[in-house]
């Protein structure tokens, strides 16, 4: 009696006798004849051949049979799209019928069909369907829509439906309303700009009403449209919050952990010292948790999703660190992951547990888990200082188990530590040498072969020990071979006495015997650094090394937040930005976390006041007009410029770029640009060529740039940013060239780098670092260059800066030192940043304050100049200058002339207020700025 | 949305394929089956994978893969959610989710899918929904729709599918009206060589079987309902009143479904049943070793503790064993290298013990892990989390039904280590 009846052939062919029993009178052989074909069709046999029969069954009274053959059609029908013509005309009578079931039957079946021709005849029964009086009905036909739409768009969109299907989003039945988001968030993926789901407080409203009532499928739906919402204010955004936490408790992981997407991302919007905020914190914890109990895929797509939320919140899950312990029997896809997170919770609170487990995984028999488990504990060395001495040492442990991958392991990690905390625990130099004969992996060879050059004046028998890898130089990797050439000379200068014929060995290896020509030219340069100037063979080589950072694996922050937007879906599971794999979604739009902003205009609540972000100092920071301070040197700088109309430069020395770090910066970021690069050197007190009326044309000096630019690159902000010139030549750097600009996007400045390698080996383990610099420029962030860089190969990162670091007063002030290292060595250079960079968002000054610090500060301060050949209006400028966070805080006109009022506030805090006038006709402006520094 | 479904076995033949929009190309599976023979074990096989043109989302479950095919951004967490409810679907239609089982129904299988999806978007996934649109095989149908030609198929709408009460389906008669409550707990718990916890939490799991006529509104309450951490809900249950209440107030499904999970993690609440002594140590000339297990009863509540069932996975370079049981009998798989040692109830006067020696291939060095025990248990008549059911109260039906609750405990992943 089972199915498995309906695949016995028999020897005539099994088509031809399907055929003849299709077309049988008795109706129950039919039906058993339909089921046989679908049975075929269903392991993957073509039983097409059988489409005018089967089509021929449709006409019946019996449902399953109808179900059964529709099931075929829907298979077959674009195979013989002539064929299934003929079956329209009984679906657009089924489209009549009395039963809902059937009239939705019909409909979502026609939807399946992807024949063009039917598309045509779907039309009226799919219009009537929207509107049909069963809630059944109209949600299925609502489906039909998307399916229509992905046939043939153009006929959706002339016809009308996505209008229709808009009004369904407002429908009582919460099923419908659920199915309407459903299908328009999925016309909207391949329409990214189309606004289809136009959301406001009205329509998120009865989104969130259809929330309670729909299906759990349904929930997800909304809930991932509602994440697109932007609320007005954090008012909006809590009481948001407070309707979708219920869903937390939800069975369906996939419900909760979209609702974990909406309130991260809606909180972002709620002020910190909120008490709601911190209730929203505890609610966040326990049902992540509990989605780590779930069937293990469903465990896989949580871990990867904490991950992300874990770098953006860490305090969410800082106490729950047990749940991520690795349990024996958990497939390995799951471990890796969890062992992941254990080391980004990882702090001194909870290091000795953490350490425990890490040693216990060790001692697993999967290879690549104890491996990762060998790293991580090098991992929590470098980034839980006050843990590095208990990790050595459990490392070392780990090393007295003489099991071979875990000792190579170890070595690697050993190195890194060695990198991050040097001259500390150089007492384990020993051990590591007791071990050097079971290394046969080139990484830790290499890692070996580097902490022996490296404190080689410690190791007595250094000089054999390099001397045993040298007996077989040929048969090494090219890793280990540059590690040994590098360690031997490091040697020599250390010890020169004993190791000369050490030295010369090698040397001759590495030029003479060597095909490979990294390592040929790496030997000439040791050989003629050392043939002509030891000094200077030492300085090099055995410079300070910059530190390793912190935190090489975290995302960086602005895909971060991205990610974070798209919490739960299948760019979390890859971390990777949506638009770097997603085929089909033609353009997607970058999501960014909101802003927080407080709710402007009501003003009945004193906290929400201060929760409108930093654009209203109520305390006004106190003038302090010293001459010597940074500000006054910033001002000063800019009055070499020929345009220079205020007082005499009082310093004259600096002449780079720098000598217009206001002036000029500002002048090329308006439209020679009251703006910012000249500071970046070229030509910026030339006066540049004359403007035509269109903006769009290309202006050759640093005026204009800012004015055209602005509008023409896609920025969001319309921010200036200089285009991008060569910091580091190849010819400096063994052939890695970078070039580079700096921007601001979003609040964070970012350094836009381009990295090309121009030699001919594999470039890999970038890192950069900046010196100390005026206004405390630091990486947010490691570079993220995840693949090696293969020669002649170009990747371009950007790099966030946060402006936190050490400060220390430049010359030119905007002057930028950097060192970037690679696998090959470390190089420096230095370039200048524009000042516009640090223009910060929240520049904006009130009214009264302006006009009171306006007031208030001392002639002194003071400084003119012009900027020529701007043909703007006050307005454009005025908009313009606001896209690199000038804010134009009053105009007025005085006798055809606009006077435009402006502020600016510097990441240091130090605030710039600025007059601009315009003259009509007149293309030359004249800017007086003062300044004030911050508190 | 979803694209396509392939069943495929556990020696990866595709033997069901069912698309919900175009016909894809059973060759997308080609990707899921390298992964597979790169993975050690099936379980290890990634859940998501990327094709160039594909995404591919698997879940592994009764020795089948249930293979997704997806196109656009889709949440993998729906996805994987609905696989589930396919392999639930399949055994609640069928008693076993086997490919034996889908090979016979394959036609029915195929109908159930087309109801679950449409375009990709769940349709229908309440199993009392689907139930009414296509009924479950039972021998008397059979032989009543072979008689009379009547078929399967449900031709009115189901009744549950718009109601706000989409579980639920109308006009339901019981002659004999029951409710009865599982309450299920399982110890997740990671205990140290010494015995110390590492790491415990206990999942708990509310399961009903509700046979009750009519619309009754059920309200169950807990003696201590504030020791659970989290829960989660079956739609059934107004969260507004555990909120305020704490109470779980539903108008339940008609059968059996699951009411609430729970977890309860705080470290000292946990109580460890039993108790392992063990000991597995090697030779350092790497000839053999010893093997020494004794499991005893620790916070059990004056319950006994049966089915106790140890598990170890020995080193692979064991050759063979020699041990003796004082009570149980042990096996062992020279293949898989799986020793289990079925014990069953603990007697507290007479503790069970496995002792013996190993022996190790020759030449082979001294093993380099550490084995796992895994033990499985099992105690009748009790919550380990301390969780007591309060009442039961119906409201919006006349009669009295007849009510029943049972706790049971179990080891979830309970691992010792060595």
């Amino acid at each position: 009696m089972t199915d498995s009846k309906y695949f016995t052939t028999t020897k005539k062919g099994e088509i031809f006798e399907l055929k003849a029993e299709l077309n049988s009178d008795k109706k129950e052989k039919k039906k058993e004849a339909v089921k046989k074909v679908i049975a075929s069709m269903t392991v993957g046999k073509d039983v097409s051949a059988l489409f005018p029969d089967v089509v021929n069954c449709m006409q019946t009274d019996n449902l399953e049979l109808k179900k059964l053959v529709y099931l075929y059609l829907m298979n077959y029908a674009k195979s013989q799209p002539d064929m299934a013509i003929m079956a329209v005309n009984t679906f657009v009578k089924d489209c009549e019928d009395a039963n809902p079931l059937i009239r939705a039957l019909a409909v979502r079946t026609m939807g399946c069909i992807r024949v063009d021709k039917i598309t045509e005849y779907l039309c009226e029964p799919l219009r009537k369907c929207l509107k049909d009086e069963d809630p059944y009905v109209r949600k299925t036909a609502a489906v039909c829509v998307a399916k229509l739409h992905d046939i043939n768009a153009q006929l959706v969109e002339d016809q009308g439906f996505l209008d229709t299907l808009k009004d369904l989003i407002s429908d009582s039945n919460p099923m419908v309303v659920a199915n309407a988001v459903a299908a328009l968030s999925e016309i909207a993926e391949s329409h990214p700009n189309s606004n289809l789901l136009d959301l406001n407080p009205q329509s998120i409203n009865k989104l969130l009403t259809a929330l309670n009532e729909c299906t759990e499928w349904g929930q997800i739906f909304i809930l991932d449209c509602l994440a697109n919402y932007t609320p007005r204010d954090d008012r909006e955004s809590q009481s948001i919050c407070e309707r979708v936490t219920p869903r937390l408790s939800h069975a369906n992981s996939a419900v909760v952990l979209s609702a974990v997407k909406v309130l991260m991302k809606f909180m972002e919007m709620l002020p910190k010292d909120l008490d709601y905020y911190g209730t929203l914190l505890k609610k966040l914890a326990p049902p992540l948790v509990t989605l780590l109990s779930a069937e293990p895929e469903l465990q896989y797509v949580a871990l990867r999703n904490i991950n992300l939320i874990v770098q953006k919140r860490p305090e969410i899950l800082k106490h729950e660190m047990k749940v991520f312990f690795v349990k024996y029997n958990d497939p390995i896809y799951v471990k890796l992951e969890k062992l992941d997170i254990m080391i980004r919770l990882a702090s001194q609170a909870n290091i000795a547990q953490v350490l425990a487990e890490l040693k216990e995984y060790a001692t697993e028999v999967d290879v690549d888990f104890v491996r990762k488990a060998v790293r991580a504990i090098g991992r929590c060395a470098i980034k839980v200082e006050q843990s590095a001495e208990r990790c050595v040492s459990t490392l070392l442990d780990l090393i007295q188990t003489k099991v071979n991958y875990v000792v190579q392991e170890a070595i690697v990690v050993i190195k890194d530590i060695f990198r991050k905390y040097p001259n500390k625990y150089e007492s384990v130099i020993a051990t590591l040498c007791e071990n050097l004969d079971s290394l046969d992996e080139p990484e830790a060879r290499a890692a070996m072969i580097w902490i022996v050059g490296e404190y080689a004046e410690r190791i007595d028998n250094a000089d054999e020990l390099l001397e045993s890898f040298l007996e077989g130089f040929h048969d090494e990797s090219t890793q280990v071979q540059l590690q040994l050439l590098t360690a031997i000379v490091k040697l020599f200068l250390k010890k020169p006495t004993e190791t000369q014929e050490l030295v010369q060995q090698v040397l001759s290896l590495a030029t003479q015997d060597s095909d490979n020509p990294d390592l040929r030219d790496r030997g000439y340069i040791y050989w003629r650094l050392l043939s002509t100037d030891p000094v200077a063979a030492k300085e090099v080589v055995l410079a300070e090394k910059p530190l390793i950072s912190e935190e090489t694996d975290l995302i960086e922050p602005t895909l971060l937040e991205e990610l974070i937007c798209h919490i739960g879906t299948l760019a979390s599971v890859y971390h990777k930005p949506p638009s770097a794999f997603v085929e089909g979604s033609r353009g997607v739009m970058h999501k960014r976390l909101p802003a927080r902003t407080g709710s402007g205009e009501s003003t009945e609540s004193p906290d929400v006041g201060t929760a409108a972000g930093g654009s209203a100092p109520e305390a006004a920071p106190s003038i302090i007009p010293s001459q010597g301070d940074l500000l006054g040197d910033l001002l000063n700088l800019d009055m070499a410029p020929p345009t220079t109309s205020g007082p005499p430069p009082p310093t004259t020395g600096m002449q780079m770029g720098g000598m217009d770090l206001l002036g000029g910066g500002l002048d090329s970021l308006l439209g020679g640009d009251l703006g910012g690069s000249p500071a970046m050197g070229a030509g910026f007190g030339a006066a540049p060529a004359v403007m035509p009326a269109s903006l769009n044309a290309p202006v050759g000096g640093g005026l204009g740039d800012l004015f055209d630019l602005g509008g023409g690159v896609g920025m969001p902000m319309g921010a200036y940013i200089p285009p991008k010139i060569v910091w580091l030549p190849a010819m400096k750097a063994k052939g890695l060239e970078i070039s580079g600009t700096f921007a601001r996007r979003a609040g964070v400045i970012q350094m836009e780098l381009i990295l090309t390698n121009k030699a001919m080996s594999i470039m890999t383990d970038f890192a950069i670092q900046f010196n100390r610099n005026s206004f405390g420029l630091a990486p947010a962030g490691p570079l993220q260059v995840l693949t090696p860089l293969g020669p002649n190969q170009t990747i371009e990162v950007s790099l966030p800066l946060s402006t936190v670091g050490p400060v220390m007063k430049m010359d030119p002030l905007n002057n930028l030192q950097v060192a970037v290292k690679n696998n090959i060595d470390v190089f420096y250079f230095s370039c200048q940043y524009p000042i516009s960079m640090l223009f910060v968002e929240d520049g904006k000054m009130e009214r009264q304050v302006f006009l009171a610090t306006w007031k208030d500060i001392p002639n002194d301060n003071e400084s003119q100049f012009q900027i020529k050949d701007c043909h703007l209006n006050s307005d454009a400028a005025s908009s313009k200058l606001q896209g690199s966070n000038i804010f134009t805080i009053a105009k007025r006109t005085v006798e055809g002339q606009d006077m435009l009022y402006m502020s600016i506030k510097l990441s240091n805090g130090i605030w710039v207020l600025a007059e601009l006038r315009v003259q009509a006709g007149n293309p030359n402006y004249t800017m007086t700025t003062i300044r004030r520094s911050g508190s | 949305m979803i694209n396509s479904l392939f069943l495929i076995n556990a020696s990866g033949d595709i033997f069901l394929e069912k698309h919900w929009k175009s016909v894809v190309s059973r060759s997308v599976c080609d990707y899921f089956l390298e992964a597979k023979e790169k993975a050690l074990e099936p379980e290890d096989v990634p859940p998501v994978i990327h094709t160039p043109h594909h995404y591919l989302i698997s879940i592994y479950r009764d020795k089948l893969f249930f293979l997704s095919v997806i196109q656009t951004e889709v949440p993998p967490l729906f996805v994987i959610e609905f696989l589930h409810r396919v392999a639930e679907m399949i055994q609640d239609y069928f008693g076993e989710c086997s490919e034996t089982v889908v090979k016979d129904n394959m036609v029915m299988v195929y109908e159930l899918l087309e109801e679950m999806l449409d375009n990709g978007f769940p349709l229908a996934t309440e199993s009392n929904v689907l139930k009414e649109m296509i009924r479950p095989p039972t021998i008397l149908r059979s032989v009543v729709n072979t008689l009379t030609g009547t078929s399967n198929v449900g031709d009115t709408l189901p009744t549950g599918q718009l109601s706000t009460i989409p579980w639920r389906r109308a006009g339901v008669k019981y002659t004999n009206n029951e409710a009865y409550f599982d309450v299920v707990e399982e110890i997740d718990a990671i205990l140290d060589q010494s015995g110390t916890t590492v790491f415990a939490e206990i999942q708990g799991v509310v399961e009903a079987c509700v046979k009750l006529s009519g619309m009754p509104d059920l309200t169950l309450s807990f003696m201590n309902p504030r020791l659970l951490d989290d829960v989660s809900f079956h739609p059934c249950v107004r969260y507004k009143r555990w909120e305020s209440e704490r109470v779980l107030s539903f108008i339940p499904p008609d059968g059996n479904f699951t009411l609430m999970t729970y977890h309860v993690n705080a470290q000292n609440l946990v109580a460890i049943p039993v108790y392992v002594k063990q000991s597995i140590s090697f030779f350092e000339s790497g000839s053999g070793g010893r093997l020494d297990v004794t499991v005893g009863p620790k916070q059990t509540m004056g319950k006994t503790v049966e089915g106790v069932v140890v598990t170890v996975h020995l080193p692979k370079t064991i050759l063979s064993i020699n041990l003796t049981a004082t009570q149980g009998s042990y096996t062992y798989d020279n293949g898989t290298k799986l020793l289990v040692w079925d014990i069953g109830k603990l007697n507290p006067q007479k503790l069970p013990n496995l002792r013996g020696s190993l022996s190790l291939q020759a030449g082979a060095p001294k093993p380099e892990e550490n084995p796992s025990l895994n033990i499985d248990l099992k105690i009748q008549q009790l919550a380990i989390s301390g969780l007591k059911v309060n009442r039961l109260d119906m409201f919006g039906e006349k009669y009295k039904p007849f009510k029943g609750v049972k706790y049971i405990t179990k080891a979830g992943k309970f691992q010792v280590r060595t």
